[in-house]
């Protein structure tokens, strides 16, 4: 039941949307030699395309099909106002570069965004300029080191990330060539002060903390955490990848970080589009808000009596420079998330998160009989347990199958890497009871298949499109494009 | 409670259950003298009030497809979107997915990004693409990542031309701060006039890396084979940010011998939207793959013998390779990438075609006609594609001011970036300025030089 490549699908000569005659004079192409010979372009009428794209949908799950409890990505339902408020024409249609008099309606809304933004967070100032939550983080780790170096204190050379930390925390510190201490996990899940104290010395540029971390915890040292890193001279990085448990909840500028960045493609509601794109805006204290990438939005003109004020960009003092071209995801990201803020209000956002926790929390009582949590306490917005049961072999990468075949998307498996055969698993506040207990039904009944069917779990998933890919032949044969078939002749 | 669906019942049945008296009980790990804080935000909207408010917004800026004719570009352009594209966008089933870590219900997702992978790779000339970055900037700075990766570091030099997007220049010198490598090429003083060819004096044994546009900033199409061999015989890799819809009349950068080839895919059904989100497109040949960033999907087949595709060559990601992966990026532009798939599916190699030869038509008549005016004149003489650079005997702020009376957003003033060239517009032209449009332009032009 596969579905043939667009290129296998093409036929010479078919067209789909075509454009008008010019309505200028001719003018000659520039020599042939600058000039390509072919375009091996597939060739499709449009129903052909729609009918293509119709049948890969049908392959794919989403939230709008079903439960998507991947950890650490806050898949909530995607509003669907948010969809047509930023396909409106006034923020499909206008140029980046066009004069600030005629786009104060965009500069508005990202003014507000970046004020709404800082009182949710508590910070100082707010960039929205990062693309995506990984980007955000590389902004934050470059400005950290723009702090350091602009105080002459050139021996900060080491970044503090705990073993619960995602992947991008090292890799972000790496790409600026800094040295990554990793801080174990105490019993309780939180971090261990008696390592942090240890590696807190005058080369740390700073602690790149996930706080609830990856566990789905909220560390209960969190203040002591930050007075050890702060003391030793060094910045606060906050991972807003969990802000989702946190709204209204407490405020990471509040606590004393320097830095966060928001995901807007998960806390605030704009889609994840398959994979991108995100919105990663970056938050920062009082002593980082010089080295902001530029530009900024601001009011260049104060209101005057009737006349509104005048929105228009600025530059940063010591600005660490420009992370994109243009001013970040506007229309996919800004636009939806400004939407989703003011559709919601302090109260809606308290609740937003108060029922992210009560839906993990109650997930996690559901399961917690059958399914081991090693590190077992009142969890924020997604709880950590292991994919295994006792007496059999059946693994994590099982479960998450065999669920599948139960209607479900799975969990984040083995990550954070600190837990056996992790499942990673995080409601959300869009989810029904009835939802959370047909899944907790569906876990609780693939415990069972485990001890008395295991094959079954083992070769799951049986009623999916497709079963499990070879993914040592995708790496081994590296097939990476299609090309028109072989003989294709377009001149037919 | 706007997109909460439980009830005030179920919610104190699921608190029994936890073992917890009330919501606030969740939270007693958040240290008391922080918790709930009061945030000062507007009173919630219901989606009535919000959709109201957002049209005015919108409504407040001047648009390019009602209230403005545009002859701006620099970097993003105003073309023509085929509905089909946003019909498929608007599938839930491909926007609110998230990357596909699990094929066996991704498929679509998967295949999309390796038809995505295949059209960029013929568009471009190239072997192979990865699933995206994030635009056309941040494409050219991970070229440069990977670049300084394939020599391990060793080579600490990387060469630029000065007529490669000033935003992207800046975006690659953030990127690189921390990285220990110089820069050259680009600087003040540079000779906006000279032939590519005037980058090879810098190119030495220490270059990881040479960087060019094309067309180039100005518009212009050069042929760079001789640039690239002269990189070759140094050992350096050559990165061409390329703009796609060129790509469908005039020599790849594949065939010129270039190494990576990026660029901006926003002129490929994808809306400005004020500057992002957009795409940016990332082409390499197979001996880079492993240093290659970003996501990559490749082929391969299922327990049941089924032809399927998975995320491949994980390993040189940040969630394996932590601290020593190239990058630090872990997704790509999905849904934009998928609209550039629609778009050139849609359009097809008859479509790009017209779309791209319309493009250089109405330019050179536009052009052509701007040149005709006393005082105004080509800055320069060599072939150019949609976008060319003109000079008025006036400020261009005061041109474009004029412009804007008339309803019409003029060109790029070019120096904000190049102060050789004050007084100088980048003017760009696509298949949605018809002639009228043009010709009132010109009229305008002429009314405000007078």
């Amino acid at each position: 039941m596969t579905e043939p490549t667009l290129f296998e699908l093409s036929s010479p000569g078919r067209a789909g949307v075509t454009f008008p005659q010019p309505d200028v004079p001719h003018f000659d192409l520039p020599d042939e030699s600058l000039l390509r010979d072919d375009l091996p372009l597939p060739e499709l009428a449009e129903v052909d395309v729609v009918r293509h794209y119709m049948a890969l949908s049908r392959y794919n799950y989403s939230v709008d099909s079903g439960f998507y409890p991947l950890g650490s990505c806050t898949m909530k339902y995607n509003p669907k106002v948010n969809e047509d408020a930023c396909r409106l024409p006034g923020f499909l249609f206008t140029h980046p570069l066009q004069p600030i008099e005629t786009v104060q309606g965009n500069l508005l809304l990202m003014y507000q965004m970046q004020e709404w933004l800082k009182e949710i967070s508590g910070f100082a100032a707010v960039t929205l300029q990062p693309a995506a939550g990984a980007h955000g983080e590389f902004t934050g780790v470059l400005m950290m080191r723009a702090y350091h170096k602009a105080r002459g204190d050139h021996k900060r050379v080491k970044m503090l990330i705990p073993d619960a930390a995602h992947g991008t925390n090292p890799a972000s510190a790496g790409m600026l060539g800094m040295t990554v201490k990793v801080i174990p996990s105490d019993s309780r899940g939180n971090v261990d002060l008696d390592a942090l104290r240890a590696e807190c010395d005058e080369t740390v540029v700073g602690m790149m903390l996930t706080n609830p971390n990856t566990l789905g915890l909220f560390d209960e040292h969190i203040e002591e955490v930050i007075k050890l890193v702060r003391d030793c001279g060094g910045l606060m990085y906050g991972d807003g990848a969990n802000l989702n448990a946190l709204l209204g909840i407490v405020r990471p500028g509040d606590l004393g970080f320097d830095v966060m960045h928001f995901n807007l493609h998960k806390t605030f509601a704009v889609p994840h589009g398959g994979g991108g794109p995100g919105s990663g805006p970056v938050g920062v204290s009082q002593r980082l808000a010089d080295f902001l990438p530029s530009p900024l939005v601001g009011i260049v003109e104060e209101a005057d009596g009737e006349t509104p004020p005048l929105y228009g960009f600025i530059t940063p003092k010591h600005s660490i420079g420009r992370m994109k071209a243009f001013h970040g995801h506007f229309g996919g990201g800004l636009v939806r998330a400004y939407t989703y803020i003011a559709m919601h209000g302090a109260d809606g956002l308290k609740d937003v998160s108060q029922y992210a926790v009560l839906n993990a929390n109650y997930l996690a009582a559901r399961l917690r009989n059958t399914f081991k949590i090693p590190f077992d306490r009142i969890c924020m917005h997604e709880f950590v347990m292991e994919g295994r049961v006792e007496g059999s072999d059946v693994r994590a990468l099982d479960i998450s199958k065999r669920l599948m075949d139960y209607n479900f998307h799975p969990p984040t498996n083995y990550f954070p890497l600190i837990v056996r055969e992790a499942l990673m698993i995080e409601p959300t506040e869009t989810e029904n009871k009835n939802t959370l207990d047909a899944f907790a039904e569906a876990l609780l009944k693939i415990a069972e298949e485990a001890k008395t069917d295991p094959e079954l779990v083992k070769t799951a998933p049986h009623t999916t499109p497709f079963g499990r890919m070879d993914e040592v032949k995708a790496a081994r044969e590296l097939v990476l494009c299609c090309w028109l078939p072989e003989g294709y002749d377009s001149n037919q | 409670m706007t997109y909460i669906p439980i009830s005030p019942t179920e919610r104190e049945a699921m608190l029994k259950t936890i073992g917890v008296e009330s919501l606030e009980a969740l939270f007693e790990a958040v240290p008391a003298r922080y918790r709930f804080p009061k945030l000062n935000l507007p009173p919630a909207l219901t989606e009535m009030e919000a959709a109201s408010l957002l049209t005015e917004i919108a409504a407040s800026n001047e648009n390019t497809r009602g209230d403005l004719v545009s002859f701006l570009g620099a970097g993003m352009y105003n073309h023509y979107i085929p509905s089909v594209v946003d019909h498929i966008l608007r599938r839930g089933e491909f926007y609110t997915a998230y990357t596909p870590y699990q094929p066996e219900i991704s498929q679509g997702t998967l295949q999309a990004i390796f038809e995505y992978q295949s059209l960029m790779a013929a568009l471009t000339g190239m072997e192979l693409s990865n699933a995206s970055h994030y635009d056309g900037a941040t494409a050219a700075a991970e070229s440069v990542n990977m670049a300084f990766a394939n020599f391990r570091g060793k080579r600490r030099k990387v060469v630029i031309s000065p007529t490669v997007h000033p935003q992207y220049r800046e975006t690659i010198r953030t990127y690189t701060q921390g990285m220990e490598l110089t820069l050259v090429g680009d600087d003040a003083t540079a000779d906006l006039q000279a032939a590519p060819e005037a980058l090879i004096p810098w190119i030495d044994l220490d270059t990881a890396l040479v960087i060019v546009q094309y067309p180039d900033f100005f518009g212009r199409i050069f042929d760079y084979t001789r640039l690239i061999d002269a990189a070759h015989a140094q050992g350096a890799l050559v990165c061409v940010v390329a703009n796609p819809i060129a790509l469908a009349l005039f020599k790849t950068p594949g065939a010129m011998g270039a190494d990576i080839v990026v660029g901006e895919g926003q002129p490929l059904g994808i809306p400005m939207w004020f500057g992002g989100p957009s795409l940016g497109f990332f082409t390499t040949r197979k001996q880079y793959v492993h240093k290659m960033a970003g996501r990559l999907v490749g082929e391969t087949v299922d327990s049941r013998g089924q032809r399927g595709y998975v995320l491949t060559l994980t390993a040189r990601e940040q969630h394996i390779k932590r601290e020593k992966a190239t990058s630090n990026i872990c997704t790509n532009q999905g849904l934009l990438a998928l609209a550039s798939a629609v778009y050139l599916a849609t359009v097809g190699k008859t479509g790009l075609k017209q779309v791209a030869n319309l493009c250089y038509q109405k330019a050179h008549y536009a052009a052509e006609e701007l040149s005709k005016i006393p005082g105004v004149g080509l800055c320069f003489p060599q072939p150019f594609f949609h976008e060319f650079a003109v000079c008025f005997p006036k400020p261009v702020a005061e041109i474009n001011e004029h412009l804007l009376e008339y309803g019409i957003l003029g060109g790029y003033d070019l120096g904000q970036d190049y102060p050789a060239l004050k007084d100088h517009a980048l003017i760009a032209v696509t298949e949605m300025n018809s002639r009228d449009e043009i010709d009132l332009l010109v009229e305008v032009v002429k009314e405000a030089l007078s």
